[in-house]
């Protein structure tokens, strides 16, 4: 059985996850909704929400007999996610431009 | 909470801090920017108290925060000055801080490590900041970014 890192980044490494998150950052849906836009069961789609929630990502509330999903409003672990990619990509650039631009005699 | 980011590069630790700070503009993606605006080149004034922000093709200007600290070549704090519609929000108490402290561990050899704490003062309405789903700044390039970094 595969396991999850619990913070944002990591339950986004998948791509079906991401493609069910960002169909719910879009708007609040259900899990049928969610499971009619996407090439995956029911089932498949709780099982992404069951992990996007345990990574702060979404919250759901009781519609009545339906349950609806959102992005966390806090938004916090989102965010954090975003700034992990974010500094990944520049630090990775910086690394490059320090090792390819001359150094300067001081 | 925080996100700690650690590099090593292949430079002393002048130069790393020197290209950190003055060569901004060589190495900030130009994807991540705030303004309305394309953005031209990102820009670092070096002193404390100084300025950080962006320069969009159509010569406008965006703030991004301030350098909090501008210690060479050992280190430099900026203040981050975003809000939940992913703006400039001159508010400093909603501001997050980045750290960057460049360590030499030999003479061509520097360890970069980069602290970004407090985010969660951004908070609020993060939801805005879903709704843009569809703009390159929001959901959809930072999923793209992801994937990017994913498939590296």
């Amino acid at each position: 059985m595969a396991t999850y890192r619990t913070d944002g980044l990591g339950a986004l490494g998948d791509p079906m996850r991401r493609a069910v998150f960002e169909l719910v950052a879009a708007g609040p849906k259900a899990v049928g909704e969610l499971a009619r836009e996407l090439p995956i069961s029911r089932p498949a789609v709780s099982q992404h929400l069951k992990v996007l929630k345990e990574a702060g990502l979404v919250v759901d509330d009781a519609v009545g007999t339906r349950r609806v999903y959102r992005v966390d409003p806090s938004g916090v672990a989102a965010l954090r996610a975003y700034l992990d990619v974010v500094w990944d990509r520049a630090l990775a650039a910086f690394a490059a431009a320090v090792e390819n631009t001359p150094e300067e005699p001081s | 909470m925080s996100v700690v980011k650690t590099v090593t590069v292949k430079a002393g630790q002048p130069h790393a801090f020197k290209v950190f700070t003055a060569g901004f503009a060589t190495w900030w993606p130009s994807s991540h920017h705030i303004g309305k605006a394309d953005m031209a080149e990102a820009i670092m004034e070096q002193r404390d108290g100084g300025r950080w922000y962006e320069r969009g093709v159509d010569g406008s200007e965006c703030d991004w925060g301030t350098v909090l600290v501008y210690d060479p070549p050992n280190r430099v704090v900026l203040s981050w000055h975003l809000n939940g519609e992913w703006a400039y929000d001159p508010d400093p108490a909603k501001a997050s801080e980045v750290e960057v402290r460049f360590i030499a561990e030999g003479p061509d050899v520097t360890r970069v490590e980069l602290e970004h704490r407090h985010f969660e003062r951004h908070g609020g309405n993060w939801e805005a900041v879903a709704r843009g789903v569809d703009t390159e700044n929001g959901w959809a390039g930072l999923l793209r970014g992801y994937a990017d970094i994913a498939a590296a």
